[in-house]
């Protein structure tokens, strides 16, 4: 189980969360509270496949927009942001 | 970055290892690549939880010459012996794209799950029954959730298992497939002790084993997230609440980068001869994309190529003859799995099927083709090329789903430049 | 089986079905016959881009011409047409470029459209993803579109007005009135419209049309990453190749977010397949504009064949060899744009009208007299290259 002194240390749409080495970015934005995604539509999407093939869990990792957050792992200081908060702050960020 | 292997493997599933280690063993120039952030596949995720099998084979590959290549995704093969990769989850710069040389290749990309699209199946929580399984191996809390798992094949019982042993309440398993079907299916697993054994131990491990046969999910509901789901078996139809759906229609093969490559695919899947090669010289194929068989079948025939591709032929022919005898239990997970016909019915005129581009069910069938439909509605048009609709429009419009370019993924369009490839007409830029 | 039209039109991309649509408006029974569905071929691998080009007055009139006519049309099209009018720049990375810019701007003026010259100072503030450049030409009268879903608006309008779709139908002979199907159907039309882009070819061997195969890349969703469709102003300087490959840089704005990366143009490619030394040229190319371009994620890179002709012009009107025949075809990269102008000049012509603009230019006989010379397949004229999508 996580051990406090290991837990790694991250922002989701400006919100400090921890987590256990190993947690996906994707679980950490569930964790959170979070969704990951608004469709084209506007409806709230989370992750399907789990395994990098839906799209579904794409989030902005430290600016860079459309990353398959299910697939990368956690690291210290990072922050994600979600769809919602990226359009609110006025359109995504573009490298 | 550009390497270059006797042998690369693709994909480090139980396939690809056991390939993997195999041929490094033989003392060949092996790679090992695989886009996740750990090895494993979808099967042999994460360190916890894994059979002995598992761990006798990561062992095997921690002490091998293998170079892993973990977190790396082929994207294109530009020429007979050479594929690109990017590196995943990076923002590109020159170290996340490789010009990877080969001279054979093994391919174990594994299988992913169909999905088959009915209202409220969009909702955040309802995943794939794989897909939720990664995302709890991945850190998603699971303990004292309620949990549906519905759709076919065995992946829905090794599921409920694992989210059991982590204190998931597994309110139901819904298995599409009719009691008589599976009464014929599990007549065949008695021939496999090791799978009985399986099938009892998974049952022991859930709870009250509310398994249902000829039962599926046929509306999620919920404001932000999912809250509950309508089950129907037979007449019945009734709802429970749940946190999360783990839904998945059995598996569907990972067969772009073989027709990138030109293999020859038979009915969905890689034809491949005893010895795992496929049509094309040096290039082989192992595990689900030849065929869905679970995790036995696929270290045979990850070991079986790997043999075959170090010329050890002997070693591989009598590897094979096990194989063979293995051959039965894909055609009858096959047949097991058939889909009922009326899983057709479940999706509503305004269900979402093409969840990229927001694309729903009404009017889609009228395109007539999948070509069609992608260019009228761009169904199919998204980042995922198709993966999660396509299998779905096969199987509720009767369309052949296919065509494939690189790149295999969606990619950094600076990867789509060689790093050695001469510009035509181009201007230096100052 | 037989049945009996006015017109039958072969080929139901953008340039069949704006055909279509026009016949139907006068009155004329019409029947369109395509091999796969709607818009299937170069219609759906290109850029849908409606531009004003110059290469020469010819084209200038035409694209003009049925610009206007698409901003006309623009407030009937429905939502899945995309039509966006974010007009074009031309940008300029030297001095020379912008010397081009200005002749640009004198040319159009003159022929009733406007632009206006951006300094580098305002170009960055259009586009801030470019490079520094010297300036560009903004002509805000072009715009883009989604083309299969044109052109299915303008068949769905062709049917409302009377016209009928025989599709999927393969065409094996057309002339003589006459139009034969794979299965054996005859259709009978006073007039048969050749509308089949490269196909063209095979219903007339002979005819000066060559495939000139492009490469486009789309990315994934980066709203305002790109607001106008930008063009570069550099084939004036591209080096003289020995070569027929060629890249230029191309960009276009989707009103999903999407962009669009092109252009590439070579001879010779009969496949779809991706020429990957072409591709990282082409891209290369556009990061040379656009340096962080690199960094979004392209969802899909695909091919297209354009039906090039010797002169840049197509093929409307006409064909002297058959009283029954017309031609509208080999619009290369402009099939999408002079697709509207098209329609109405094969109208005008058939029906005996004056046009809006002179239909002659483009008549198909202007080859004739050097095909006869050469009892062979017509040699292609040659041309300064031109690097439109």
């Amino acid at each position: 189980m996580s051990d406090q002194a290991r837990s790694i240390s991250l922002t989701v749409n400006d919100q400090s969360v921890a987590v256990a080495p190993g947690t996906t970015v994707a679980a950490a934005v569930l964790l959170a509270g979070h969704v990951t995604r608004t469709s084209v539509s506007g409806e709230p999407r989370a992750p399907l496949c789990g395994m990098g093939i839906c799209f579904e869990c794409r989030v902005t990792i430290d600016g860079v927009p459309h990353q398959r957050s299910c697939q990368i792992l956690c690291a210290p200081g990072i922050h994600v942001t979600t769809d919602e908060v990226s359009q609110r702050s006025g359109g995504l960020r573009t490298p | 970055m550009r390497s270059s292997f006797d042998i690369l493997v693709v994909g480090a599933g139980p396939a690809g290892i056991a390939a993997a280690v195999i041929a490094a063993e033989a003392g060949r120039h092996v790679g090992l690549v695989d886009d996740n952030p750990a090895p494993g596949g979808q099967i042999w995720r994460s360190a916890a939880h894994l059979p002995p099998a598992a761990h006798v084979w990561q062992t095997r590959l921690d002490a091998s010459s293998v170079v892993r290549l973990q977190g790396w995704r082929i994207f294109d093969c530009p020429e007979p012996n050479l594929v690109r990769a990017e590196r995943t989850g990076a923002a590109s710069s020159a170290n996340d794209h490789a010009e990877i040389g080969c001279g054979s290749l093994i391919l174990a990309t594994g299988a992913r799950e169909r999905f088959l699209p009915f209202p409220g199946w969009t909702l955040p929580n309802v995943m794939g029954a794989g897909g939720l399984d990664a995302m709890v191996r991945g850190g998603l809390p699971i303990a004292g959730k309620r949990v549906v798992v519905a759709g076919t094949g065995p992946l829905l019982l090794a599921v409920a298992a694992h989210l059991a042993e982590r204190q998931a309440i597994i309110v139901a398993i819904c298995e599409q497939a009719p009691l008589t079907r599976l009464a014929r299916f599990a007549a065949h697993i008695l021939t496999e002790p090791a799978k009985l054994w399986q099938g009892v131990q998974f049952r022991q491990a859930i709870p009250g084993f509310p398994y249902r046969t000829g039962c599926w999910p046929v509306a999620a509901y919920g404001g932000d997230r999912l809250q509950s789901v309508t089950l129907r078996q037979g007449a019945k139809q009734w709802s429970v609440d749940s946190e999360y759906l783990a839904c998945g229609f059995h598996l569907v093969p990972n067969t772009e980068l073989p027709e990138l490559l030109g293999c020859r695919i038979e009915d969905g899947f890689v034809a491949t001869d005893d010895l795992m090669q496929t049509s094309v010289p040096n290039v082989y194929c192992a595990g689900e994309p030849t065929g869905i068989g679970g995790v036995e079948l696929s270290l045979l025939e990850g070991q079986t190529a790997a043999l075959a591709a170090s010329g050890q032929v002997e070693n591989a022919r009598s590897l094979a003859t096990q194989r063979r005898r293995r051959l039965g239990f894909v055609r009858a997970l096959d047949q097991a799995c058939a889909l009922d016909p009326q899983l057709r019915q479940l999706p509503a005129e305004d269900t979402i099927v093409c969840r990229c581009e927001d694309i729903r069910h009404s009017g889609l069938s009228e395109h007539g083709s999948w070509r069609n439909a992608k260019l009228h509605t761009r169904c199919g048009m998204g980042p995922c090329q198709g993966r999660i609709c396509g299998a779905a429009a096969e199987f509720l419009y009767g369309w052949r789903v296919s065509s494939v370019r690189p790149p295999l993924f969606p990619v950094s369009v600076s990867s789509l430049v060689s790093a050695n490839s001469s510009p035509l007409n181009s201007k230096e830029t100052p | 089986m037989t049945a009996v039209s006015d017109i039958v039109i072969i080929g139901a991309g953008i340039v069949g079905t704006a055909c279509a649509r026009e016949c139907a408006a006068r009155g004329l029974t019409t029947t369109v016959v395509d091999a796969a569905g709607i818009g299937g071929g170069a219609t759906a691998a290109g850029m849908g881009h409606i531009v004003v080009m110059d290469d020469s007055p010819m084209q200038l009139a035409l694209t003009r011409y049925s610009q206007q006519l698409w901003r006309e049309l623009s407030l009937q099209l429905p939502g899945n047409v995309e039509f966006d009018p974010c007009g074009t720049l031309w940008v300029a990375s030297d001095e020379e470029e912008m010397g081009e810019v200005r002749r640009k701007q004198a040319l159009y003026a003159s022929v009733g459209v406007s632009s206006e010259i951006l300094d580098s100072h305002a170009l960055a503030e259009a586009e801030p993803h470019l490079r520094p450049l010297f300036g560009a030409l903004l002509v805000p009268s072009d715009a883009v579109i989604y083309p299969p879903c044109a052109a299915g608006y303008l068949l769905r309008d062709a049917v409302r007005m009377g016209a009928r779709l025989l599709a999927p139908h393969r065409v094996v002979s057309a002339g003589a009135g006459r139009v034969q199907l794979e299965d054996g159907t005859i259709l009978q039309a006073a007039y048969i419209v050749n509308a089949s882009g490269v196909d063209a070819v095979r219903l007339l061997p002979g005819l000066p049309i060559r495939k000139r195969r492009g490469h486009l890349v789309i990315t994934d969703r980066y709203p305002g990453f790109v607001r106008h469709q930008l063009v570069e102003l550099g084939y004036l300087k591209s080096a003289h190749s020995i070569a027929t490959d060629s890249v230029a840089f191309n960009v276009q704005p989707r009103r999903t977010g999407q962009l669009l990366i092109g252009s590439s143009r070579e001879y010779g490619a009969e496949t779809s397949s991706v020429n990957h030394a072409l591709l990282a040229a082409m891209v290369a190319r556009a990061q040379g504009y656009l340096p962080t371009i690199g960094d979004l994620q392209s969802i899909r890179v695909w091919t297209g064949f354009r039906a090039a002709t010797p002169d840049k012009l197509p093929l409307i009107g006409p064909w002297p060899d058959d009283k029954t025949l017309f031609l509208a075809t080999g619009h290369e990269g402009l099939g999408i744009t002079t697709s509207l102008a098209t329609a109405k000049l094969l109208v005008a012509t058939l029906l005996g009208e004056p046009a809006a603009i002179p239909a002659e230019p483009y008549f198909p006989a202007r080859f004739l007299q050097e095909r006869n010379a050469d009892s062979a397949e017509a040699h292609p004229v040659s041309a300064p290259e031109e690097f439109h999508v």
